[in-house]
């Protein structure tokens, strides 16, 4: 039963998934987190996280991941949660390479016609609001604690947000470092 | 030409050391294609990359989809998709197996609580840079605010937005543009 939720789940993601990693972030946690509850949101934050720090697209890390956790939380063993990882990776890929054949084999010529780019005159804000709606959905407690729980860590988590905002946005510093650096302030203030 | 082994462990290699997602694969899998193997001519390239760019699904797996059916039919597209699927598939699956573990360790707690923070930038960060991309003025700045709302506040489903968003763009493109 889990692993047909997963299949369904993880197909729909790569069906409308526009946008690439980042664009997909929204639906993969509105699925994972808010509708199945298979991942917290600080689990999703961490999936983001080691994606950034691994090789390879965001969206097959975090299929990976949550088939996964998905399966090892029901309480199934290493065996079947890694059939778990295989089915949402799997299914995630697999409207992809059909669209692509599909595409290559007839529709190539379709792509540069008004049709298509009208729709995307409303598709590429959209993906915009969409990305915006991942931040705002991952300001929360689970992230960044809160003023009335923890106000030193709450302090300190607005902070490393606005200097990593500053410091990947505007200063073009790697994200890979920034993390590398949040780590270590972590590690030093947050222990 | 191209053997299925070699675009197999082409894109296997890609996959393998690129850091920071599908757009850092780009260029690398521009130099093997174009100019290391001369599989695709560059302006070929271009186009491709901008279908896979257009289709939904992960990016980096689109363009190898593209490519190695161009390059050699259905088997071509099954050997670069799972080329570039599996390292991440298979180091993901490793780090999924003992995270738990890890993660109890206090340290790597604390590396993490300072961590969280700084992902949620890396997310807000690309927005500003797709908005910028995605030409938003002050006219059509209603469509990502409105989406963005939808979603967080009154907690409607990406996709109905993706679905919405496509729609609107034919109608207003179709009916209203010539206006």
């Amino acid at each position: 039963m889990i692993f047909l939720q997963l299949f369904y789940t993880f197909f729909l993601i790569g069906l409308f998934g526009f946008g690439g990693g980042y664009g997909m972030l929204s639906l993969i946690q509105n699925e994972t987190v808010h509708v199945h509850g298979w991942l917290s949101t600080a689990e999703f934050t961490n999936i983001v996280a080691i994606s950034q720090m691994t090789p390879g697209p965001v969206g097959i890390n975090s299929a990976t991941y949550c088939g996964y956790t998905a399966v090892n939380n029901a309480g199934y063993g290493m065996m079947m949660s890694t059939l778990g990882s295989a089915v949402a990776t799997f299914a995630l890929v697999l409207p992809s390479f059909i669209m692509m054949i599909v595409i290559a084999r007839m529709f190539m010529k379709y792509m540069n016609t008004p049709t298509v780019q009208h729709i995307f005159l409303g598709l590429r804000p959209g993906v915009v609001g969409l990305l915006a709606a991942a931040t705002l959905m991952l300001l929360d407690k689970e992230n960044f604690s809160s003023w009335a729980e923890n106000p030193w860590q709450f302090s300190i988590s607005v902070a490393l947000f606005v200097a990593t905002f500053v410091g990947t946005y505007w200063l073009h510093i790697n994200p890979i470092r920034m993390i590398g650096y949040a780590a270590f302030a972590g590690l030093v203030l947050l222990y | 030409m191209s053997s299925y082994s070699l675009l197999f462990t082409t894109f296997f290699k890609i996959g393998a050391f690129t850091l920071g997602g599908g757009y850092a694969m780009l260029p690398i899998i521009e130099e093997d294609v174009v100019d290391k193997y001369h599989w695709i001519k560059k302006e070929e390239f271009i186009d491709y990359v901008a279908v896979a760019q257009s289709c939904p699904g992960v990016f980096a797996i689109n363009l190898a989809t593209f490519v190695g059916y161009k390059l050699k039919g259905k088997k071509g597209a099954l050997c670069t998709t799972l080329g570039s699927a599996l390292p991440s598939f298979l180091i993901i699956l490793a780090i999924a197996m003992f995270l738990h573990h890890i993660m109890e360790w206090h340290w790597v707690e604390a590396m993490f609580r300072g961590i969280r923070p700084a992902v949620v930038a890396l997310i807000a960060a690309p927005t500003f840079t797709l908005a910028k991309s995605a030409h938003i003025t002050l006219s059509n700045c209603w469509i990502p605010i409105a989406s963005a709302l939808l979603i967080w506040g009154l907690h409607v489903n990406p996709i109905w937005i993706i679905i919405a968003t496509g729609l609107g763009g034919y109608v207003y493109g179709k009916y209203l543009i010539n206006e």
